[in-house]
């Protein structure tokens, strides 16, 4: 029997020794700098998704014609109108219709005051579906009185930043109802495929390069096109993750068969098996959390294909209607003659880029931290 | 050596590269001088800077390495009446590319993948030749045939057509050679170019450097790990140590009186072909690992590892090299007079000599009934091509093997890199199917064919036949704590007697005492340990349920020279206490001759000899046996050059096996009568001794330790 | 070789079924055979609809029997005479309809490929040998954000720029007015190049933003492989090191562009044609998916996929021919 091996092992670092996968890839995605602003902007959507009624002043079905294409106003935070005060307020709007083109022009007034305060009362909604109140969090003092458009109206007076708010749920959600499906297909077929090899193996990769060269959008575009029209928004929304999941899955299940036939072969896998333990443990305890890692990266990755393919269908009028709010929905409210009158209309679009880009950080920073055992 | 000798000159080279963590002190400060004509070896573990010397001295180091100080003096310009500092050149300067490659020139561990894929050898080749010397295509091109055939080429004009991926390792190598030759440099650099090539293969490359060498009578600078090939080929040795030489000198005073300690201790550690290991020898292995290089030991670098520190000042002094009369110098405060203790000098590791005066009687085999005996053994795999995938062959890589194991005994089994020793293995554990055939497992229970039995059947004898595995990084789950892998194995249904618990706990525990761990290491994740720490907790992973037998694959292959020494003795150790039988599998001979019993000999899915191993490394009667045997790098400068016919050409494609005896494409000894059309069987010729040769009684052949062994 | 086109080619006719079959299916989805519709749009109209006629057709496309023999007749007489059947909204063939279109479309597609092409290549090379640098940063930004920004988005703004900053008239479409119904001559021709660009310009961004990202990624990769540690050994000058050994392989993605660029492109081209009001195929397909013109939708959907396929098939082909590994099995 030979004698304890005093020399330090091979990492100095005491703490690092029993570590655990998940704290090795939250350490290396510590250091992402861009993965980690990636992560803060995403949990940050994910939670306007979730408060959407809350933070928007408006219900976005709210139409005022009387402020159509109304422009952003200020918000002021100090009142200097009179000395100096603290003080919420915007400016009220001055009309002028054109006589000949009889379009209106919106003009912020300097003199009209109308008091703006936090946890303003508002339209009903009931926060999580289950508590029904009315306070929103910043709304105009008077709620009957002229409303606030901080990110401008619609051509039929909508509330621009209602809908965007309300619109972050619908577009970040599709995404997570798709991945979920795309997930669910992509895991078992392209766990099957891996696990099983042979013929089970060649059967489903042939479908998934089938799917892989078929080009995916007029693929949507006619599933999308022959959905009912009758269909209620929630039919619709549901019609519309499945068909995005349906191309999404091939990507999740390529890798989930990649890594399944790459740890087949690994030594530890073997040496597991040599262990005498059941299929199932091997599976559940060996090979899945060898690869979960890098499965919820390619899945982080996957969700800006499916936000920004429902930015476009939408916008092609071909996805999700109104009256559902979304991203894209907003957007197909935008054509050239309407940027004229009101490029505001084009912020939801900056919100597509934000959520967009966000998610990629996220996602680079996850597939690069999610081995932290390659040397 | 005087001045006018001197062709390269490194004072004082520091290569250091900043990462996250701090700055890696790769080298820090190399002294190191080159003669002309001279081949001088770097020896030294994974991790102490050899090749970062190496690559140094061409100005070759990726970002974020640096040469941060120190001149690379070259003497290489007749016409120069100052050398050239080349430390001090533009690395993408143009004086810098002029001397790569014709001045110096460089070859490499990969071979394969030190050529592009994209293009033939032959075009790089002929761009090599084109890049120095003026020459037109066509002329290029002939010299490039020529550099082909003279680096061992068959059939060069074909080869010029070649793709890399389409030529073994070996070839590649040669290719390699003949581009870094294209131009006759004055210096020859070779970072471990034999070290991913078969033993044989490697044989082959050491020959050709060295006759290429004398031709051409270039310098080398030749960076290797194994003390055997510097014994092979070196005049000069120069020894590193965590970024210094830490003794330098000519390889007889190197070999025969090593002054650092560091250096004993290596020579120690390597078991030597002819030595007779036998189960009473033990290695002297040196203590510890190579400490990570951002925890560099003050004072000498090596005193945690030291067997004999002078004192107080190893800890806190650096030591300069010394030089000592009529011997190498070394890096020691041992030889520093003012640290010394008056009278008294390095107590010196005793080595076990070489060629052992008397054979010790042979163990006789038991006579009980074996632990395994394996019965026609055969493992096919299909090869598929053309349109449907269709197959249209089978690799054989395990052909009709039989062999027993009696209880108590090590066998080893050894054989070229593809000649289906892995594959043996992993069937007789039965991690894979065998195709047909049988092994049969004997216990106290009676016996039963492991070939075959199902998976749900064979649950029950998991925990009596265990693997040990090659690579102790990919054996291990990265995810699962030594408690846990450890536990593992009691979590087969067949073998759960009781719930995983405390119990087990206390298992784990002891079988890590027992292979040298500390028992707290089990809350940790195998991230956190070294490679030869990581093999142990292989070894306790095997022994954890009281095994009979134990397959060994290529268990300390992957090691280093000191680690390696260590692991051997623990498997020894263990082997003794635990009454283990094992089958180890090995491509290094030296290590086999020392740790087994009885050695098997495969070749080509077959096996070709099986022995004691006195008797193999004694009396070889298959010429396959005396090829491997004279192939091996004996780590004793005195024995160089003491070796049998090469074996000519690689191995044959394993799909397609040539007809009659596998062997009679390369063997040296092969006859018209019989060779080529009959299939030679498995015989015994002696007690004891079975071979699978036509002409084995004929044959003379010479064995490890007496020059000829004739017929018996 | 032979092998190797012989097994890609097999390969794509089971490919090839698939997408006729999925093709079939979206045509079948909507409710109501093509007829019913025909004849339902008909007499809205007011027109007489001669039943003589209607069972002529429903003979024609053999619409009483089961699904199998729809999809047999249909295939059949897309394969032997090009009979793609009939649009219902333009009452036209749809073979003709396409004919229309399909020049346009290919000749912009192939130009948005190679404008894709010739902005990738500099820019991800530079990006990859210059890793780290201000360059490298700004290319790899403009590359994250071409991803991320939608086509249609680009072609908005695009053409809200070039009507406020260029005070262009007319940003859509591929011809000015003057040009729109002329035969073909120079100045079309030449006009066609003024128009095409701003397309190429949307429609290209997240091509070449991709292929920015894959050549660098790439070109890093192989940048530290020991063949160029030994190249340069041997004294290989910068320049054609780089350009000679890593870039060969790194050049495979641009190959293999036309195998995945296209069928995003062909996504794209749909949006962005319609944004611009291109006279391509894009529209034409949004607007029959729009009235559920399913036998015009699906042709277009079936021909577009088709080229995608013949497009990764010449891509893989070139590949094995540029790349010994792929050619001689080993990758």
């Amino acid at each position: 029997m030979s004698r304890p091996t005093d020399v330090d092992p091979a990492t100095p670092d005491a703490e690092l020794a029993v570590a655990s996968q998940r704290t090795l890839v939250w350490r290396a995605l510590r250091r992402h700098k861009l993965a980690m602003a990636g992560l803060v902007i995403t949990c940050l959507l994910y939670l306007v998704a979730v408060f959407a009624d809350f933070l928007s002043p408006y219900d976005p079905g709210d139409i005022n014609a009387d402020y159509a294409y109304a422009p952003p106003q200020q918000l002021h935070v100090v009142d200097t109108s009179d000395g100096w005060d603290w003080g919420l307020y915007v400016n009220g709007y001055e009309q002028t219709r054109d006589p000949e083109t009889l379009a209106q022009t919106f003009r912020e007034n300097p003199d009209e005051k109308i008091p703006v305060r936090l946890f303003a009362r508002g339209p009903e909604y009931k926060l999580f579906g289950l508590i029904s109140t009315d306070i929103h969090l910043l709304g105009p003092d008077d709620p009957d009185g002229p409303p606030m458009y901080l990110l401008g109206a619609s051509r039929t007076g909508h509330d621009q930043l209602s809908r965007i708010l309300h619109g972050t749920r619908i577009s970040m959600s599709i995404g997570l109802v798709g991945l979920a499906m795309a997930f669910a297909l992509g895991v078992v077929l392209g766990g099957a495929s891996g696990y099983f090899g042979g013929k089970v193996d060649a059967v489903i990769q042939r479908v998934v390069e089938f799917f892989m060269s078929v080009p995916a959008i007029p693929l949507w575009l006619g599933l999308a096109a022959a959905l009912p029209r009758d269909w209620g928004p929630l039919q619709r929304y549901l019609a519309i993750t499945v068909i995005l999941s349906i191309i999404n899955w091939t990507d999740l299940a390529r890798v989930v068969r990649g890594r399944f036939l790459a740890l087949r072969g690994e030594d530890f896998v073997t040496a597991a098996y040599l262990d005498g333990i059941s299929r199932r443990r091997i599976i559940g305890r060996h090979l899945l959390p060898s690869f979960s890692s890098h499965l919820i990266a390619a899945m982080t990755l996957s969700i800006p294909a499916m936000i920004l393919a429902e930015t476009s269908l939408s916008f092609l009028g071909l996805g999700l209607r109104p009256p559902t709010v979304s991203w894209g929905v907003l957007l197909s409210d935008v054509d050239v003659r309407a940027l004229e009158t009101a490029p505001w209309l084009l912020l939801p679009g900056l919100a597509v880029v934000t959520a967009v880009l966000a998610i990629n950080f996220l996602g680079d920073g996850l597939r690069d931290a999610a081995d932290p055992y390659q040397s | 050596m005087s001045r006018s000798d001197v062709l390269l000159d490194v004072q004082g080279l520091k290569t250091h590269f900043g990462t996250d963590d701090g700055v890696v002190r790769a080298v820090d400060g190399v002294d190191l001088s080159l003669a002309r004509g001279r081949t001088t070896c770097l020896v030294g573990e994974s991790g102490c800077g050899k090749s970062i010397t190496a690559r140094s001295i061409l100005q070759l180091v990726d970002p974020p390495g640096r040469i941060t100080a120190g001149h690379v003096w070259w003497h290489g310009d007749p016409d120069a009446a100052e050398p050239a500092d080349l430390a001090a050149l533009d690395p993408r300067g143009e004086r810098m590319r002029a001397m790569r490659g014709a001045d110096i020139s460089m070859i490499f561990q990969e071979p394969m993948a030190a050529i592009s894929p994209m293009y033939t050898v032959g075009e790089q080749l002929v761009e090599a030749i084109q890049l120095h010397l003026p020459l037109s295509r066509r002329d290029a091109t002939d010299k490039a045939v020529r550099l082909l055939g003279r680096v061992g080429i068959p059939r060069p004009e074909q080869r010029m057509h070649a793709y890399s991926f389409q030529l073994s390792g070996g070839m590649c190598q040669r290719v390699m050679i003949a581009m870094a030759l294209a131009c006759e440099p004055s210096l020859l650099i070779a970072d471990e170019p034999t070290t991913a090539l078969d033993v044989t293969t490697q044989a082959r490359i050491l020959d050709l450097l060295a006759e290429l060498q004398a031709d051409t009578g270039m310098a080398m600078l030749f960076i290797t790990h194994d003390l055997g090939v510097v014994a092979e080929i070196a005049d000069d040795v120069a020894v590193m140590y965590l970024g210094q030489v830490v003794e330098e000198g000519s390889v007889t005073d190197v070999f025969d009186h090593p002054r650092h300690p560091y250096t004993q201790a290596l020579i120690a550690s390597v078991p030597r072909l002819g030595s007779r290991g036998g189960r009473t020898s033990r290695l002297a292995a040196i203590e510890g690992i190579v400490p990570h290089p951002l925890l560099r030991p003050a004072g000498c670098s090596f005193h945690p590892r030291c067997h004999a520190p002078v004192g107080d000042a190893c800890q806190e002094l650096p030591p300069e090299l010394h030089a000592v009369d009529g011997g190498p110098a070394a890096r020691c405060h041992w030889y520093d007079d003012a640290v010394r203790p008056e009278g008294r000098t390095l107590p010196v590791i005793p080595v076990a000599p070489t060629i052992a005066v008397t054979p010790p009687a042979p163990v006789p085999r038991e006579e009980a009934a074996p632990v395994l005996e394996v019965r026609d053994l055969t493992v096919h795999y299909p090869v598929k091509r053309g349109l449907l995938n269709r197959t249209v062959g089978h690799v054989r890589a395990v052909d009709g093997v039989s062999l027993t194991i009696a209880p108590g005994e090590t066998l080893g089994l050894v054989g070229e890199s593809g000649c289906g020793k892995t594959t043996l293995g992993r069937a007789v554990v039965r991690a894979l199917a065998p195709t047909s055939g049988q092994i049969r497992y004997h216990d106290d229970k009676g016996t039963v064919d492991l070939a075959a039995l199902p998976d749900s059947a064979l649950r029950a004898y998991r925990g009596q036949v265990r693997m040990i595995f090659q690579d102790p990084f990919s054996a291990l789950n990265p995810r699962m704590t030594l408690l846990q892998l450890l536990a593992e194995p009691f979590r087969n249904p067949a073998l759960r007697r009781d719930r995983i618990g405390s119990e087990t706990e206390q298992r784990v525990a002891d079988m890590l005492v027992r292979v040298g761990l500390r028992p707290e290491y089990m809350r940790r994740y195998p991230h956190a340990f070294s490679g030869g720490q990581r093999q142990r907790v292989n070894i306790a992973r095997a022994l954890i349920t009281r095994p009979r037998l134990v397959v060994a694959d290529e268990a300390v292959s992957a090691l280093d020279v000191s680690v390696r020494a260590q692991i051997l003795n623990l498997l020894a150790d263990l082997r003794d206490e635990y009454d283990l039988t094992y089958l180890f599998i090995s491509h290094d001979l030296s290590v086999v001759e020392h740790l087994c019993d009885r050695v098997a000999v495969m070749y080509l899915g077959r096996i070709v000899e099986t022995t004691t191993t006195d008797r193999l490394f004694d009396t070889p009667r298959h010429p396959y046996t005396e090829a491997l045997l004279s192939a091996v790098p004996v780590a004793d400068p005195h024995r160089r050059g003491d070796r049998a016919a090469q074996l000519p050409d690689e191995l044959p494609d394993p799909a397609a096996p040539p007809p009659g005896c596998a062997f009679h494409t390369r063997c040296p000894h092969v006859q018209a009568e019989r060779c080529g059309t009959e299939v030679p069987q498995l015989r015994g010729i002696a007690p004891d001794h079975d071979v699978a040769c036509h002409h084995a009684e004929a044959l003379e052949l010479r064995g490890v330790r007496n020059p000829i062994s004739s017929p018996s | 070789m032979l092998t190797f086109v012989a097994r890609r080619v097999a390969l794509m006719i089971p490919t090839l079924v698939l997408i006729s079959i999925v093709t079939f299916t979206i045509i079948q989805l909507p409710p109501g055979d093509f007829l019913t519709t025909y004849v339902t749009n008909l007499s809205a109209q007011g027109e007489q609809v001669d039943p003589a006629e209607v069972a002529a057709l429903r003979a024609r496309y053999g619409l009483d029997e089961p699904l199998p023999a729809q999809y047999l007749t249909w295939i059949w007489g897309i394969v032997s005479d090009g009979d793609f059947g009939r649009s219902f909204e333009w009452n036209r063939p749809v073979a003709e309809m396409i004919s229309d279109r399909l020049p346009l479309t290919i000749v912009f597609m192939a130009a948005t490929v190679v404008f894709t092409w010739i902005i990738a290549f500099p820019i991800g090379l530079y990006s990859a040998i210059r890793q780290y640098s201000i360059t490298d940063y700004v290319a790899t930004t403009i590359g994250f954000l071409g991803l991320a920004i939608p086509n249609f988005l680009l072609a908005l703004a695009l053409m809200w720029m070039g009507l406020n900053v260029f005070g262009q008239d007319s940003v859509g479409g591929l011809f000015s007015p003057e040009y729109r119904d002329a035969a073909w001559n120079l100045g079309k021709v030449l006009d066609l190049a003024g128009h095409l660009w701003v397309p190429m310009v949307v429609l290209g961004t997240a091509g070449t933003a991709g292929l920015i990202r894959i050549l660098r990624a790439n070109l890093l990769d192989e940048l530290r492989k020991p063949y160029v540690t030994a190249a340069r050994a041997r004294g290989m000058p910068e320049r054609r090191l780089l350009l000679r050994y890593p870039m060969r392989v790194a050049l495979n993605p641009f190959v293999s562009t036309i195998g995945w660029v296209l069928p995003v492109l062909i996504g794209g081209e749909v949006i962005v044609s319609s944004v611009l009001s291109l006279e391509t195929t894009g529209p034409l397909l949004l607007s029959s998916l729009q009235s559920q013109d399913m036998y015009l939708a699906g042709s277009i959907i079936l021909l577009v996929s088709v080229m995608t396929v013949i497009g990764t098939l010449i891509s893989d082909l070139l590949l094995a021919w540029l790349d010994p590994r792929i050619r001689h099995g080993m990758a």
